[in-house]
C-alpha cells in the first residue's frame, strides 16, 4: 500500500534552525517518495556531512549518513551492488562541489541510475558560515571576516560538463515544484542532478528568502518581482529527443548558457535531459549478461557453508 | 642423484620481453617437474629501464630466492653490468657478442650511483669500462662465458626458414636467450616446444616463428656451448601443481569465497589483482546460473573505499585492493566502516614508502600504519599472509572475520608476493568454509541495527531487505543508528564496539593467529612474505647443525599477546626479521608483550630478502658477532 508523505517521516527531532530552507527540501523528498509510491525498504537516502547530512535521519527509509564529500561514492557502491534500490544522495554545496568535486565529476561520467540533490546555500553552516563553493567572488556574508576571495562554481554547468544526464534546479520555498522535479529526477534512467537553492537564514544574509522573492526589486506599485522563474513557463525545451550528436550538442550548449543566468533572473526547472545515454548498470550488463537479474547483492555464494563458486577451470589453466 | 638448486637470471630493458621470457622458462621447468620460485624486479617505468627476473629451480619445495646465480641470459649490456658479479664460479653468462665493446657511458639507463660503484670496481681490477671489462672479472672468478651473436642467429634463421621478416625481429631476443639457456642445461626440448605452443595458442603464426627460433637456439647451445657442469633433465612432477603469480592467490580466494564487488583505483603493485578479477568476472556457480564479480575502476581510492562500503551495506561481500599511498587515502572511511560495523576487506599490497617511495619495489613498511590507521578508537583486524599459497585460504578467512565480527579487515600482502611466480599445491576450495555471521535473511518488526547484545554483535540487515530499515552515521549513534550525543549511551556504544577486539582473540583459532615452526633458544618472529626466505634460511642452517625457531605472526591486530608470549616463553633470544627500517613488528611485539626483541634483521633496499643473506645474518647472531640491528643489502 502506498504511503502518504507522513509515512516517510521519522520520529527523530529535527534540529535545523527555524526558517531553514532544508525543511522544504526534506518535505519535498518525502512528498516525492509518497507520490511515486516507492517502498520504504527498497529506498535508501545517502547523505554527506553538514546540516544537510542529517536529512537521512529524518526520512523513514534506509538512511546512510556518510562522510564529508563522499556521499556519491557510498551511494554508487550500494546502487551497483543492488540495482533494485531507489537511491537518492543529498548533501550541501560545500560537500558536493568543494571537498567532493572530484567524485561529482566522476559520477557524471559513470551515469549510475540514481539522484543527487545539492542543498545550495553558499555557506558552510555547521562550521559557522564560511564561504562555500557557490558563493560569488567578492561577496561577504555576515560571518566572513572579509569578502570571498574565490570565484564561484556553477553547479548546473559543472553537472552538464561532467555528463549528468538530467540536470535541474529547484527552490526550497517552492515545495510543489521541487517535489515534481524530484519525481522526474528519480524516474530518470541515469544520473540526475538537482541544484536546490536553499537560503540559510543564519549565515547567508545575502541570498535570503526575501532576496529570492525580489523584495529589493519592488516596482513603483510596491510589487515584488521574484528573481526565481520557471524554465518550463518560457517555452524552454531541455530534452534530447533524437540522440543525434547535433541535437545533443545544441541542448548541452543551451543548458550551459542558461546556467550562467543569475542576478535578477534565476532560472529553475529542468535544464537538460537525455535518456539516451546508457546508465552504468546497463554498461555492466553489457559485460555481465545476467548482472541485473543476478546482481552482486542477490547472488548466493555458498552451499552448506562452503563455496558454490566453481573455479576449477581457472585452476586447471594454472596447473602445470 | 644430487639435489637440484639452480638459479637462472634474465634481464633486459623494460618492454623487451623479459617477463614473457621468464614465463616460458618457468613454465618449462615446472612442466618438467621442478619447483619454482621466481621474482620480478622492475623500475617505475614503461619502457627502457632495466628489469630482470630470477627463477630459482629445485627438486624440492622452495620458499625464496638465493644470492647465487648459476646461469644468466642477457641480451643487453646493462644486464651484464648490473648482474655479472652475482654469477657464481662454475656458473655461466650467455651474452650477445655484438655488444662486448659497449662502454658503461653508452648505457644511459645506468644511474650515477651505480656507475660510480662499478667504475671503482673496474678501476681496482684494472679493467676497461666496457662489457668485456666486467666479463673479464667474471671469467677470472671462474664464470664460463657463452658469447653468441643474437643478430646472426636471426640472420641464419631467416635464411633457413626463408622468412625475411625474422632478420630484424629483435623482440625474439628473449626467446633466443631462454632457448640458449635451456639448451645449455639440456632440458628436454619437447617441453619448450609445448610451452611455446600453449602460450601462443591463439596466434599459431607467432607460435611457429617462436618455435623455429627456439629450436635453432636450443640446438645451437646444446652443440656449440661447452663445459657447463649442470644439467636439468627433469624430475618427477608432483600431481596437482600450480604455477601462480603472487596476486592470483588473493584473487582466486576472492572468487571462491564470494567477493562480488571490488572497486579499485590503479596502483602498483596492487592493480594486477583487480585486473585479473575483472578478466575472470563471470563465475561458474555449482547448480545455479552464472555469478559475477563487479570490478569497478574508480576515480580515486577514496571512491573505491566508499563504493566498497556501500556494496557491503547491501550484504554483498565487498573488497578493494590497494597499496600504501592508496590506503592512506582510505583511512577516514576506515573509521566510518568501524563505527558502523561494516564488514569489508581491504587487500593491501605494500610497497616501499614513505610517500611514493620506491613505487615498484618491495617493503613491509605499513604494518604500524595499518594497525593504527584511522582517527578515534574502533575495532578492526589486520591480518598478514606469509606465503602465496596461504593467501588463497587467508583471503577467505578475512571475509569470514569481517562478516562474523562486523569489522573492516585489512589483509596485508606486499610487492614481493605480487611479483613472485611460484609453484605450489593446487588451491583447494573445499577447504574453505563460508561464515557470514549474523547477516540476516529476514527481519522481525522492531529491528534495531546496533541492538545491544550479550557478545556485542548485533544481527545485520542489508539495504533493500524487507522490514530491515536501519540508519548509519559516522556520528555516534543509538541502537537504530540515529545520531546521539548522550554521554551514557556513548560509553555503552564504545564498549560494545571495542569489546570486539577481545572477542576476536577469543574466537579466531590460535593457529590462525600465529604459527609456530618450533621454538629454540634463538627464535625468530616474522610476518608476511619475509616468512619465505626465513624458512629457507632455517633449512640451510639446519644442514650446518644450527637450529633456530620461528613464530610467524598472522593476526597483527588485535595482537595475540598472550598466545605469542606463551609460544615464546622458552625462547632465550628473539630475532625480528622483516623488510622495513624500524622493525615495526618488533615495536608492536614490545608494546603488546612487554618483551624486547634482542636482534633485528632488516632490509629496506626495496628488494626482498634472499634466504642466503638471512642465513648469513642469523649465523652472525648465533656466533655472537652481530650488531643488534643487521641490515641486509643484497640485490640489484
Amino acid at each position: 500500500m502506498a504511503l502518504k508523505p507522513a509515512g516517510f517521516k521519522t520520529e527523530v527531532h529535527n534540529d535545523w534552525c527555524p526558517g531553514c530552507g532544508d525543511f522544504g527540501i526534506v518535505n519535498a523528498i518525502q512528498m516525492a517518495l509518497a507520490d511515486m509510491g516507492v517502498q520504504r525498504d527498497k529506498t535508501a537516502i545517502f547523505s554527506g556531512i553538514g546540516c544537510s547530512g542529517k536529512t537521512s535521519h529524518y526520512i523513514n527509509t534506509y538512511g546512510v549518513h556518510t562522510l564529508h564529500g563522499r556521499v556519491l561514492t557510498f551511494a554508487q557502491g550500494a546502487k551497483i551492488a543492488n540495482p533494485e534500490m531507489t537511491v537518492v544522495a543529498v548533501g550541501g554545496d560545500g560537500d558536493g562541489l568543494g571537498i567532493g568535486a572530484g567524485h561529482f565529476v566522476a559520477a557524471g561520467r559513470r551515469n549510475v541510475n540514481m539522484t543527487y540533490i545539492i542543498f545550495d546555500n553558499g555557506v558552510y553552516g555547521l562550521t559557522k558560515g564560511q564561504a562555500s563553493p557557490t558563493l560569488k567572488l567578492g561577496e561577504k556574508t555576515k560571518s566572513l571576516p572579509s569578502p570571498n576571495t574565490n570565484s564561484n562554481v556553477n553547479p548546473i554547468g559543472l553537472a552538464i560538463a561532467s555528463g549528468f544526464t538530467f540536470v535541474a534546479r529547484g527552490y526550497s520555498y517552492d515545495i510543489r515544484h521541487l517535489k515534481d522535479l524530484i519525481v522526474q529526477a528519480v524516474k530518470h534512467p541515469g544520473l540526475s542532478f538537482l541544484d536546490v537553492l536553499q537560503p540559510c537564514p543564519t549565515y547567508n544574509d545575502l541570498n535570503t528568502r526575501d532576496w529570492y522573492a525580489g523584495a529589493d526589486l519592488m516596482d513603483e506599485a510596491q510589487k515584488r518581482h521574484s528573481r526565481i522563474y520557471k524554465l518550463e513557463e518560457t517555452g524552454y525545451e531541455p530534452t534530447v529527443h533524437y540522440d543525434s550528436e547535433v541535437e545533443v550538442n545544441e541542448k548541452l550548449s543551451q543548458a550551459l548558457i542558461k546556467s550562467l543566468e543569475w542576478g535578477n533572473k534565476i532560472p529553475t526547472g529542468v535544464f537538460y535531459k537525455n535518456e539516451n545515454t546508457t546508465p552504468y548498470t546497463v554498461r555492466l550488463q553489457d559485460k555481465i549478461p545476467n548482472y541485473l537479474e543476478n546482481s552482486p547483492a542477490k547472488q548466493t555464494i555458498s552451499k552448506d557453508g562452503h563455496p558454490n563458486t566453481d573455479i576449477s577451470k581457472i585452476l586447471d589453466s594454472l596447473e602445470v | 642423484m644430487s639435489s637440484v638448486d639452480f638459479t637462472w637470471l634474465i634481464g633486459g630493458p623494460q618492454g623487451s620481453g623479459v617477463e614473457s621470457g621468464a614465463n616460458i622458462f618457468s613454465r618449462v621447468c615446472a612442466e618438467m617437474g621442478y619447483q619454482i620460485f621466481g621474482k620480478r624486479e622492475f623500475y617505475s617505468n614503461i619502457k627502457g629501464e632495466h628489469s630482470y627476473f630470477t627463477v630459482r629451480i629445485a627438486d624440492k619445495k622452495i620458499h625464496s630466492n638465493v644470492n647465487d646465480v648459476n646461469l644468466m641470459a642477457s641480451f643487453d649490456a646493462e644486464t651484464i653490468f648490473r648482474h655479472y658479479d652475482e654469477v657464481v664460479s662454475g656458473g655461466g653468462i650467455i651474452y650477445d657478442s655484438d655488444i662486448a665493446e659497449t662502454k658503461t657511458d653508452a648505457v644511459h639507463t645506468l644511474d650515477m650511483p651505480f656507475k660510480e660503484r662499478l667504475h671503482k670496481k673496474l678501476e681496482s681490477k684494472n679493467k676497461p669500462f666496457t662489457v668485456a671489462g666486467v666479463l673479464e672479472i667474471a671469467k677470472e672468478k671462474g664464470v664460463l662465458l657463452y658469447p653468441v651473436s643474437f643478430k646472426s642467429i636471426l640472420l641464419t634463421l631467416s635464411e633457413e626458414t626463408e622468412n625475411p621478416r625474422l632478420k630484424g625481429l629483435i623482440r625474439m631476443y628473449n626467446v633466443i636467450g631462454v632457448s640458449l639457456s635451456l639448451g645449455l642445461v639440456k632440458m628436454p626440448p619437447d617441453s619448450l616446444q609445448k610451452t611455446i605452443a600453449n602460450i601462443f595458442s591463439k596466434k599459431p603464426e607467432i607460435a611457429k616463428i617462436n618455435q623455429q627460433t627456439a629450436t635453432y637456439s636450443y640446438n645451437f647451445a646444446a652443440t656449440k656451448f661447452e663445459n657447463f657442469d649442470c644439467s636439468l633433465p627433469g624430475t618427477q612432477k608432483e600431481p596437482g601443481t600450480l604455477l601462480v603469480q603472487g596476486f592470483q592467490g588473493t584473487a582466486l580466494g576472492k572468487m571462491a569465497c564470494g567477493c562480488r564487488l571490488q572497486p579499485y583505483y590503479p596502483i602498483t603493485p596492487a592493480s594486477d589483482e583487480s585486473v585479473y578479477l575483472e578478466s575472470n568476472e563471470i563465475l561458474e556457480i555449482i547448480g545455479d546460473r552464472p555469478g559475477s564479480t563487479a570490478v569497478i575502476q574508480t576515480e580515486d581510492e577514496i571512491c573505491a573505499m566508499g563504493m566498497t562500503i556501500g556494496g557491503a551495506l547491501t550484504g554483498t561481500r565487498s573488497a578493494t585492493c590497494t597499496s600504501g599511498p592508496g590506503f592512506a587515502l582510505m583511512t577516514e572511511m576506515l573509521g566510518w566502516a568501524g563505527i558502523n560495523e561494516v564488514p569489508i576487506v581491504i587487500t593491501a599490497y605494500q610497497r616501499s614508502g614513505p610517500s611514493t617511495g620506491l613505487p615498484t619495489r618491495h617493503g613491509q613498511d605499513d604494518l604500524l600504519f595499518t594497525v593504527f590507521a584511522g582517527h578515534g578508537d574502533f575495532p578492526k583486524i589486520v591480518y598478514a599472509s606469509g606465503e602465496i599459497e596461504e593467501s588463497f585460504y587467508d583471503t577467505s578467512n578475512c571475509f569470514n572475520y569481517a562478516d562474523t565480527f562486523q569489522v573492516p579487515v585489512i589483509h596485508m600482502m606486499d610487492k614481493f608476493h605480487a611479483s613472485s611466480v611460484i609453484t605450489c599445491k593446487r588451491f583447494d576450495p573445499e577447504k574453505i568454509s563460508i561464515d557470514r555471521g549474523l547477516l540476516l535473511d529476514k527481519v522481525e518488526d522492531g529491528y534495531r541495527r546496533f541492538e545491544f547484545t550479550e557478545d556485542g554483535i548485533s544481527p545485520r540487515s542489508r539495504l533493500g531487505m524487507d522490514n530491515g530499515i536501519f540508519w548509519n552515521t559516522g556520528d555516534e549513534s543509538d541502537e537504530q543508528g540515529h545520531i546521539s550525543e548522550d554521554p551514557i549511551l556513548r560509553v555503552k556504544m564504545m564498549d560494545k564496539r571495542m569489546s570486539r577486539l577481545e572477542l576476536i582473540l577469543k574466537r579466531i583459532p590460535n593457529e590462525e593467529q600465529a604459527v609456530s615452526y618450533g621454538i629454540e633458544d634463538y627464535t625468530i618472529i616474522s610476518w608476511g612474505s619475509t616468512i619465505g626466505p626465513v624458512k629457507d634460511a632455517l633449512d640451510m642452517l639446519k644442514k650446518e647443525g644450527i637450529s633456530i625457531g620461528l613464530v610467524q605472526l598472522k593476526l597483527m591486530h588485535p595482537f595475540p599477546a598472550e598466545y605469542v608470549s606463551s609460544l615464546l616463553k622458552d625462547a632465550k633470544t628473539i630475532i625480528d626479521v622483516e623488510a622495513n627500517h624500524s622493525g615495526q613488528l618488533g615495536k608492536l611485539f614490545k608494546q603488546n608483550t612487554g618483551r624486547d626483541v634482542d636482534y633485528f634483521i632488516l632490509k629496506y633496499t626495496g628488494r626482498a630478502m634472499t634466504s642466503t643473506e638471512v642465513c648469513d645474518a642469523l649465523k652472525k647472531i648465533v656466533q655472537n658477532k652481530a650488531e643488534k640491528r643487521e641490515v641486509l643489502m643484497h640485490g640489484a
